[in-house]
């Protein structure tokens, strides 16, 4: 009969402190509601890459031919390989987690230590992954041409249709432009390395190669990039004002400059927060090792950190697909 | 806190595991072949995927659904939503799957209607 109305004896309970209304404590309440905030940042992130990407839907770049390295095998096309690695690695690292907290709630220390340690491993494996992905992406591979309006061209063998790099072909014209130092001129007025090659040295190494053509940044629609002929790249080529190899926040040899910031940013980004889970992982080690969760009688502490982790996780799964799939 | 309430069943009562540690390998494998599968996806780009779908390639909304899949067994599984109460279940979720979608298309309509300006405008973008 006492259904419908409430019993206020357990009303206080649930609502006069001292127990966990969500059947969750404190601290872990406070991980999920970071995790929910830092959810929303993220999807910012990517939700601005794909307003970028949306409004230059006809020119973006093709990830496929941006991520072709993997490690040892130098000259092979090799795209997405080494992403989907280091994907494996990272749920790899992800499961060691669950394996660390499934431990604790047996209070076995031992297990728990073996799998935090392989936790930390694959963290740092993945940074270090993540790092020489961005220094491939810095170095750049076949190096462009950009325009007055920050278009980059590209070359392309007419007969293959593989793409060129500049030091194939262009000319050697001695020059005497030397890079701009404060020492010697304006204190005030810097600027970075001078590219390897003039555009002069390229233009004269394009007009002596007939099998040369440009590809610019326009996509067709069965999204390839759309290459010009011998005479329109002949008469393109002569809109180009600098060099560009390789990527950075301004310029960026594989397309559209956005592109670049946006790989900068969000996989930086990410990378940090891999770093920082990889820092607090380290610290809930050795407080493992000590014994600290022996003591307070639970390893709650494993379970929130690897809330961060498993998150952490979650977000690459989404940098992958939008960055490298989509 | 044993953790006597862990759920051991996944697709819904398809597969059903002895102990939570069977449960993380089970959900391991089935991850790694929704990837595997994105991965092969994305490099033979079979042909008749590439139609286009509501204002997407075909093959793009299949990685998308299953990037999605994998971040329900990712939070489900685990970071152990599957344990927790509805109520904490609700306020963790629903903020999230309200908000992103939303931002989402509010800001890819806006994007596409830029390029239509951008396209269709006399404004030159390569001078």
């Amino acid at each position: 009969m006492e259904v419908a109305t409430t019993n206020p004896n357990e009303e206080t309970n649930v609502w006069g402190g001292g127990n966990q209304p969500l059947n969750a404590s404190y601290g872990k309440l406070m991980m999920w509601f970071f995790i929910v905030s830092d959810a929303l940042t993220f999807s910012g992130f990517l939700v601005a890459y794909g307003f970028s990407r949306f409004k230059n839907i006809d020119s973006w770049p093709i990830a496929d031919e941006v991520f072709t390295h993997f490690p040892f095998l130098h000259g092979v096309d090799a795209p997405m390989y080494y992403v989907a690695l280091m994907t494996f690695i990272l749920i790899f690292s992800s499961v060691t987690m669950v394996l660390a907290v499934d431990a604790g709630h047996h209070m076995n220390k031992a297990k728990v230590t073996f799998y935090m340690l392989l936790t930390i491993i694959g963290g740092a494996v993945f940074v270090g992954s993540q790092a020489w992905e961005w220094k491939n992406f810095i170095k750049g591979e076949y190096g462009a041409l950009e325009t007055r309006g920050g278009q980059i061209l590209q070359f392309v063998d007419a007969d293959t249709g593989k793409r060129v790099a500049l030091e194939a072909f262009a000319a050697d014209i001695p020059s005497t432009r030397d890079t701009h130092q404060r020492s010697n001129g304006l204190w005030f007025v810097d600027e970075s390395s001078l590219p390897n090659y003039t555009v002069e040295e390229i233009k004269a190494g394009f007009a002596a190669n007939e099998n040369l053509v440009i590809r610019g940044e326009k996509i067709d629609e069965k999204g390839h990039k759309i290459v010009l002929s011998r005479e329109a790249s002949l008469d393109k080529i002569n809109d180009a004002v600098g060099v560009v190899e390789g990527a950075n926040l301004v310029h960026n040899e594989y397309g559209n400059r956005l592109f670049a910031d946006f790989f900068f940013f969000i996989t930086g980004f990410h990378g940090f927060h891999v770093f920082s889970g990889v820092v607090i992982n380290i610290i809930i080690f050795f407080n493992v090792i000590v014994g600290t969760y022996e003591r307070r009688g639970h390893y709650e502490m494993v379970e929130k950190v690897g809330l961060y982790w498993h998150f952490v996780d979650l977000v690459w799964v989404f940098v992958f697909t939008f960055f490298y799939l989509v | 806190m044993a953790h006597a309430d862990q759920k051991l069943a996944i697709f819904r009562g398809l597969l059903k595991f002895k102990s939570n540690v069977q449960k993380i390998w089970g959900v391991l494998i089935f991850l790694s072949i929704v990837t595997t599968v994105e991965v092969v996806l994305g490099i033979i780009k079979p042909e008749s995927l590439m139609t286009m779908f509501f204002g997407m390639k075909l093959l793009n909304w299949i990685f998308i659904i299953l990037t999605i899949v994998k971040a329900y067994y990712i939070a489900w599984d685990f970071m152990h939503i599957r344990d927790e109460k509805g109520s904490l279940k609700g306020s963790i979720v629903l903020p999230l799957i309200i908000l992103i979608p939303y931002l989402a298309f509010i800001l890819l309509v806006e994007a596409d209607y830029i390029f239509e300006v951008m396209n269709a405008g006399f404004v030159s973008w390569n001078f």
